[in-house]
């Protein structure tokens, strides 16, 4: 048996419209009440949260955990304790692994060592075709059985339109969403900043907002005929969130999500040649991260996510266009968006929202919400807490990160999955009762 | 982008032409004046550099550049070492930062960057130890600093002032680190008006804002100018659906000596070199009376040997009194 009560919070559950002081009552990786405990529960141990906001685990629809294949990078268990350290508990990681998540081997051995890790969950998405090649269909129902909650191109676009219909024709036999990256490959060749001024004056080659729109519509022609799923990975432009918008007005079956570093960065930050800048989707203009904000606030955009990279140090210490994209955020996620809060954007309901509620949604994850009966996956953050992000502190294996030297404010203090504290992580003693 | 100053406002890099100031960029013209002195000369050597080493680290092949800095180093008595990465280290899977600790552990006291990437030298110029100078011999489509400045040297050589000029440039600015510089340095100097003429393809986006007027045709961008730069066309912008053809290209942006004469009757014509006959420019013009394109080579020696003393600390005025004692004694 394992009872576990959480007392004294404040708990924000937006998906059963909570917003206020309540207990958590948990036995066997469920929570089984709120408010009053079950008749005749004894709990195991306590966690006071008292001055704390009790929440779902955060869900991030985009961690990549450099597991198979890029070890320098990241790993499985380093990733999802880094994850765990920044209250999430669902990191849904994309395909493009190497070998690439084609087949349920690949599949089985990244749940055999997330299991080992003891921290935030992990979710593979399915490659979507053959070795992300665009070409031949992936095995989407062996995919879908072996536990991968959707399909995805894994930041490599299906050129082929016939293909990429046909893929959404299967994937949708199957009730699978397919998560799509919206990015013209031929337009973004090359392209390492947003085409604009920053661009000209640093001779960096450039990729113009049409790589993303041109994309977008694209595919949204094949789900207006199709009726597949589809959650768009990335959106980076204002006009990119209008299309989504008006496609949801139109009641497309498609979502969308934000890398959380996409509101706070434009292009103009990439002006230093700040290799910890260097992205993809790039940063792009004032007006559009502008515009990326009010689409998280309407809520448009479903979810907000870390895009999580990490790289080891040479793949950022080099000139900015022989960099590699990305940042390492899983441990930044949660007190970002809280800033957002502060900023006025929206309230803390809406923002925990694009935290939890919203990602499970987009990939139908049983996840995101802590009504009874749900997975105890939750978090116990101080939304006071005040704290610098630093190389030093950092448990990912990444430390690239355009926020390092950051103040930053709110902080996960306990995360708990499946009714497990997960973190901090338990000293290893294992002698009680 | 100031990492190229120090806190005195001397010049510790040169990394581009972007935000130097006007009276340091005069400074530089001047000493290379007082320079060009030297160059004419039969002993063509002055002391200013002995016993400092100087690394030219090319990773991108260039003939006139590499051989214009290592005569200017020369005739600043330093020692060189022309290192080319494009066929040494870099092919062997060796990163950037670690041919330039190799290089460092050298203890050479400036080097001369060329880079496929932009921000290559900037790259460089932060990584370096502190008092190893870094000079920007062209860096992917950013910038080619010296470059612009031996260009400016020339039309203030040929022109005097800035003021009363206008100037196109006219070609491949998309992918020109040349025009970039040279933008930037004229807009500093004050010159009267720059121009940019090309088709639309080859144009950067919010050119702009760099203070230029855009012309997409050649005849109304070339009126009244006193100075036009041509920049050299690669072949392989045929590739990648830039451009239909050369010949399509010539019969719109090349310069002849018909399309010239809309030009003033004293304007003169410049190019970075190497020049492609029949692509951009024609032969009749390349090698005609208005051609100042020799000069150019000339002045490229004088300018990089001034950018070189500047930078290295044996810099400005003092470079230019001592010269002259130099050339008394």
């Amino acid at each position: 048996m394992n009872r576990l009560a959480i007392q004294g919070g404040h708990l924000v559950d937006p998906a059963s419209n909570r917003d206020g002081p309540a207990d958590l009552f948990i036995a066997d990786g469920t929570v089984v009440a709120v408010d009053t405990p079950p008749a005749g529960f004894t709990p195991d141990r306590r966690i006071d949260a008292a001055g704390c906001i009790v929440l779902p685990g955060l869900v991030d629809l985009s961690a990549h955990l450099r597991e198979p294949g890029a070890s320098r990078k990241g790993g499985i268990v380093s990733e999802a304790r880094a994850a765990a350290a920044g209250g999430i508990t669902t990191l849904v990681c994309p395909p493009c692994t190497t070998p690439v998540m084609d087949t349920p081997s690949v599949v089985e051995l990244v749940h055999s060592r997330a299991h080992e890790a003891q921290a935030a969950r992990v979710a593979p998405l399915g490659a979507l075709t053959q070795g992300l090649e665009g070409e031949h269909l992936a095995e989407m129902a062996a995919l879908r059985d072996a536990g991968c909650p959707a399909m995805a191109d894994g930041g490599r676009p299906v050129s082929h339109t016939l293909v990429l219909r046909r893929a959404l024709d299967y994937a949708a036999t199957f009730s699978l969403p397919v998560v799509l990256t919206p990015e013209d490959p031929h337009l973004a060749a090359g392209g390492r900043v947003h085409e604009g001024e920053t661009a000209t004056r640093r001779g960096l080659p450039g990729q113009p907002a049409a790589t993303e729109t041109a994309e977008l519509s694209r595919i949204l022609a094949l789900v207006e005929e199709t009726g597949a799923r589809v959650h768009f990975a990335r959106i980076s432009t204002g006009r990119g969130a209008e299309l989504v918008a008006e496609a949801r007005l139109r009641k497309l079956p498609v979502t969308a999500d934000v890398a959380i570093h996409q509101l706070y960065f434009t292009d103009l930050d990439t002006v230093e040649y700040d290799t910890a800048a260097h992205v993809r989707p790039p940063f792009r203009t004032q007006t559009d991260r502008d515009a990326l904000r009010r689409a998280v606030a309407d809520g448009v955009i479903s979810a907000v996510c870390s895009d999580h990279q990490p790289h080891d140090p040479d793949a950022k210490a080099c000139p900015f266009a022989d960099s590699e994209p990305g940042i390492s955020g899983v441990e930044t996620l949660l007190a970002l968006t809280l800033r957002l809060v502060d900023d006025g954007l929206l309230p803390l309901t809406e923002a925990i929202r694009r935290l939890t509620h919203g990602p499970a949604g987009c990939l139908g994850l049983e996840a995101g919400t802590l009504a009874p009966g749900a997975p105890a996956d939750l978090t116990v953050a101080d939304p006071q807490a005040v704290w610098r992000v630093t190389a030093e502190e950092m448990l990912s294996r990444g430390r690239n990160t355009p926020f390092l030297g950051w103040e930053l404010t709110g902080r996960a203090v306990t995360t708990v999955v499946g009714g497990q504290v997960v973190h901090p992580p338990r000293p290893p003693v294992s002698y009680h009762r | 982008m100031n990492q190229q100053l120090d806190e005195h406002g001397r010049l510790r890099h040169l990394l581009t032409t972007e935000g130097l100031p006007r009276d340091l960029m005069t400074r530089i013209l001047d000493t290379a004046e007082s320079f060009s002195g030297v160059i004419g000369k039969s002993v063509k050597k002055v002391p200013l550099l002995r016993g400092r080493t100087i690394i030219n680290l090319f990773f991108e092949p260039s003939t006139r550049t590499r051989t214009t800095f290592e005569l200017a180093a020369q005739r600043l008595s330093a020692d060189v070492l022309n290192i080319d990465v494009a066929t040494s280290s870099a092919s062997k899977g060796e990163s950037l930062l670690d041919t330039l600790r190799n290089l460092e552990a050298m203890q050479c006291d400036a080097f001369v960057v060329r880079h496929g990437e932009s921000g290559a030298a900037h790259f460089i110029a932060r990584h370096v130890n502190p008092g190893v100078a870094v000079i920007n011999a062209g860096d992917g489509r950013h910038a080619h600093p010296t470059q612009a400045l031996l260009d400016v040297f020339t039309i203030r050589r040929e022109k005097g002032a800035f003021e009363p000029l206008t100037v196109a440039i006219v070609g491949d600015i998309l992918h020109s680190r040349v025009a970039r510089s040279q933008i930037h340095a004229l807009m500093a100097l004050g010159a009267g008006e720059v121009r940019v003429i090309a088709p639309r393809t080859l144009l950067p986006s919010h050119i702009q804002r760099f203070g230029v007027r855009v012309y997409e045709d050649m005849d109304a961008g070339l009126d009244g100018v006193d100075v036009v730069i041509m920049l050299r066309l690669q072949r392989e912008r045929m590739r990648g659906a830039l451009l239909p053809s050369q010949g399509e290209f010539f019969r719109r942006y090349g310069l002849t000596e018909k399309r010239l004469e809309r030009t003033k009757p004293d304007a003169i014509v410049m190019h970075p070199g190497p020049i492609n006959r029949g692509v951009e420019i024609d032969s009749a013009v390349a090698d005609g009376p208005r051609s100042v394109i020799l000069q150019q080579v000339t002045n490229g020696i004088a300018v990089r040997m001034a950018v070189m003393s500047m930078v290295m600390g044996a810099g400005g005025e003092t470079t230019a009194a001592a010269v002259q004692e130099e050339q008394l004694s």
